[in-house]
This record gives structure tokens, sequence and C-alpha cells, in this order.
């Protein structure tokens, strides 16, 4: 839902709220699922953010995101000579995204341990964004608000372990969407709550059976 | 949730009693559950970055591609001779527009509204008349809340940036916002603002996005200008007293109808338009 102050703002670095300030954003949200900066990303942009992506420091301000800064930080056009001094690798290239809308970024984030994440998003102007695939799998969630997401196996069960953690931790859940792959197969549930999720739920939930991978978008954490 | 359209929001204020700008605020305040107080607090913040950004133009400074950046100061210079054929106060818009958009496009800091590339239009209209008249501070907070409020209303109906729907929903939408805000100024009623607001739209509508190169300087920078003597334009309409035929929903919706159908080559791609021109190609091959 945008807020009123997605349309008068954000107070951002020019010179686009789509191509410059949402892909920030992307970035920033890329790196906030991640849970800290990777080692290394490899980023491709489709559409409208190829073709003039270049004009628009959308590259810039990608790595930007990465690298943890907002979309009002002066220091975005020099975001790729910090990324080296970070000892971020990253490599950014054209290519055509199936079904993509015009203003999408996907970034393949790794870590030194191995962990990687991969994060599909598009940006809507006025800096707002929505993130439409993560690890292969369609969502669709605006990152404005504290975002549960839950890969789990596609069986019964899992979406009441979820509900009723959050729960017992005196969660309100605002908005849940499921997916899946296929009958049984690969499942992703995203949920938008109204308070933080805290620890110690989220180790309750990748204890139980059938899910596999939690993560979880704190908007209110302050980098 | 927040209103999906003007009627919505009317319909508020007269259950309540209240007036347009306090029907967006009281939403917002629900919808975040925060104080009303802090609610007034932030858009007083965005208020006081528009004044601050329109400060900080330097007209010695161009853009990357070298394109625009000394605009503002040669419309301020032109003006102060005090012979405009639109007069003071409405050269004043235009060189605040201008200033704005070279702003943005020389990485400057900006409050988008609803973009970095209309980001003139608000600024140009409300600095310029708070400047220039003894209005209280508090006026133009409300103002804030007016031009949010519909904006937000157009994001809900159809969208607000180049590569959806084309310029028509970046300047045309901040036009429309723009109108209504300094309606409101005018001691308009809601009524009167969604004429000004339908009426701004409504001229800009079908307004193709064609940045030269894909960068938001040409011809963005003086849209903002178009944009923001429209808003004026509009405004004195609805302050007059003339409606819009159309009502304001229904002419979002037309907006986002036009969106659609426009082809990809108008939609902020650097394709089609003035940047199809053969003296954009000549630009663009000059500057990567």
């Amino acid at each position: 839902m945008a807020s009123i102050f997605d349309i008068l703002g954000p107070v951002m670095v020019g010179p686009s709220s789509s191509h410059t300030a949402g892909a920030v954003r992307i970035g920033l949200i890329g790196r906030q699922l991640f849970g800290k900066q990777p080692k290394k990303a490899v980023v491709y942009l489709h559409g409208s953010f190829a073709a003039t992506g270049k004009g628009h420091g959308t590259d810039k301000a990608l790595i930007a995101g990465l690298l943890g800064m907002k979309p009002d930080d002066l220091r975005i056009p020099d975001s790729f000579e910090i990324a080296k001094e970070m000892g971020m690798d990253f490599l950014i290239e054209p290519k055509e995204l199936r079904d993509a809308h015009p203003n999408t970024a996907r970034i393949m984030m790794e870590a030194e341990d191995g962990k990687t994440l991969e994060l599909q998003a598009y940006s809507i102007g006025g800096g707002r964004i929505r993130v439409s695939m993560l690890d292969g799998m369609e969502v669709n969630f605006s990152g404005e608000t504290n975002t549960l997401i839950v890969r789990n196996q596609d069986q019964p069960g899992c979406i009441t372990d979820v509900s009723t953690v959050l729960n017992l931790c005196g969660i309100n859940i605002a908005t849940m969407q499921v997916f899946r792959a296929k009958r049984g197969g690969s499942a992703v549930m995203v949920v938008e709550t109204d308070q933080v999720v805290p620890k110690s739920a989220i180790e309750m939930l990748e204890g139980r059976q059938g899910i596999m991978k939690v993560t979880f978008l704190n908007v209110s954490e302050k980098e | 949730m927040s209103y999906q359209s003007m009627e919505e929001a009317y319909a508020r204020c007269e259950k309540e009693g209240i007036e347009f700008w306090k029907a967006v605020q009281l939403e917002d305040a629900e919808e975040r559950d925060i104080k009303l107080d802090d609610s007034w607090k932030q858009m007083k913040g965005m208020w006081q970055a528009m004044l601050d950004s329109i400060d900080t133009y330097d007209p010695a400074l161009m853009s990357r591609s070298g394109l625009v950046g000394k605009e503002g100061g040669i419309m301020e210079e032109y003006l102060a001779k005090g012979d405009t054929l639109c007069g003071d106060f409405m050269a004043k818009v235009m060189a605040n527009a201008l200033k704005m958009g070279c702003n943005n496009a020389c990485m400057k800091r900006i409050v988008a509204a609803p973009t970095a590339g209309a980001c003139g239009v608000l600024p140009a209209v409300l600095v310029t008349f708070y400047r220039e008249y003894d209005v209280p501070e508090e006026k133009m907070v409300e103002a804030m809340y007016v031009a949010a409020g519909v904006g937000q209303i157009i994001a809900a109906r159809a969208y607000l940036a180049g590569a959806s729907g084309g310029c028509q929903a970046e300047v045309g939408s901040g036009s429309g916002m723009a109108a209504a805000a300094i309606c409101h100024v005018k001691g308009g009623s809601k009524e009167q603002l969604g004429h000004a607001c339908a009426m701004a739209l409504k001229n800009l509508m079908g307004l193709v996005c064609d940045p030269v190169g894909g960068l938001v300087e040409v011809p963005c920078v003086k849209r903002n200008v178009g944009g923001a003597v429209n808003a004026m334009a509009a405004a004195d309409m609805a302050l007059a007293g003339i409606v819009s035929q159309i009502p304001v929903d229904q002419v979002i919706d037309a907006m986002k109808e036009v969106g659609d159908r426009m082809d990809v080559s108008l939609k902020e791609t650097g394709v089609g338009g003035v940047a199809g021109s053969l003296r954009a190609q000549e630009v663009v091959k000059k500057i990567f």
C-alpha cells in the first residue's frame, strides 16, 4: 500500500525515482533479505533498466543499495569505487528476462560461506518497487513493511505452523500469500506483519518439519 | 486502506465535517498507526526539504551530459529585467521549476513529487506562492497533504511512472497534485480542488515520456515548467467556478487507459518522440 510519503518523497538523489531511487531500494532490499553484504553480486538489467540504466545511474544505484546505502545517500554516484574498497565483487549485464516488467533487475548474491540468494524485482515509480521472484519462485511484495518469507515443502501443516508461531509471539499478520511450483513440490509463503518477528520465532520456524529456509525483512531496523 | 477514489475521500469529509487535507492526514495516521502530530512533523519535513532543495541550485553546474543545468539562472536573469510576457509571479514559478529540474539532473538531493522527473512542478507552485505572499506555513503543509492525497488516488487507479504510463503519469500527475494543492491554499472547496486536478490532468493527457538518451534532462527539465504553469491555470479556472465536466476519478481512469495504449517506444525507453529525433541521435553519439 502506497503511503502518502511514497507519493511526496522520497527525499532522494536524482535523477530518476524509478531508475535511481527505485534501483537503490532493490539493492537495499536484496541486502536486507540476504542479511549481510554479499561477497559477490551478479546483476542483470532488463527492459528500460537495460536501455537507459547507464544514463540514470541505475547500475551505480543497485550497487549502492547492496552496500546498504539509502536513496538520499550523496555517495551513490561513487558506489563502484566504494564497493571495491568494501570488498564486494560485482558484474552488471543487460539481459532479456521473460515476462518481466520493463524496469526489472535480477540480483544473484553470494556470501563467503557459500550462502546464496537470487532476487528479481521491478521499480514502479516514485521510488517504490515490487519483488517478483525469490530463488526462482514467483512472489509479489513491496518490501515497505516487515515481511517474513518462508520456503517450505508443499505439505499439510506448514501454514498452520507459521501462523501458530506468529500468534505465540503476539504478531499480527497484515497480508499473507502462498505460492508453489507444483503440488507437493517447493513452496513459498510471503507474510507481511505489523510487528517485528523476533529471532527466536525465526529459529523456531527453521526447526519445523517441511520448512527449509526462513528470511525476514525488517524495515524498522536501522542500518 | 488508503482512499481508492476522490469520491471516497469526499464522502469522509462530508461525514465528519472535515477538510480534504484533514481526511488525508487522518488516513495516514490510522494506516500507519502513528499520532497525527507525527504525521504532521513528517510532512513539514518534506516541505522543508523542498524549500532547501530550491536554495541549493547553482547556475554554474551542468549535468553530466552537459545538456542542462544553467536554465534556472537564465530565467532568473530575464525576469529581473521586469519585462516578461507571463508577468513577474508566473516567471518566478517558471524559474523555480527549472531550478528543481536542473538540481535533479545534476544529482542533487530533491523531493520526488510524485517522481524525480516531475520534482519541479509542486515546489514551483507552492514555494513560489509561499515566498511571494504572506501565507502561514501551516497552510502550505496542509497543501502538501492535499497534493499527497490526490497523488495517492492517482497511484491507486492509474500510475506515476513514465515507464508505465508516459509523462502524463509523471508531470501530468504532478500538475494535477499541484493544481489541487494551490487551490486549497487559495481557499478552494474540496470539489474545486478536484476540478482543478481533473482539468490539469486532462490538459496533459497523452503526454509521452521521450527522454533524449534516456536521461532525465531533455525534455524533462522544461516540462516541469509546463506542468507548473498548467497547474496554476487549472487552479485559477476552478477558483473562477469553472468545472470539469468529467469527474476527476474518471479522468484518472482515462489517463490509465491512454497510458496502457501508449506504445512502449514512448514510455521512457529513449526511443520515440524527441528522443528519436536526428538531433537527439547526434547528442547521444557524443555522450555515450
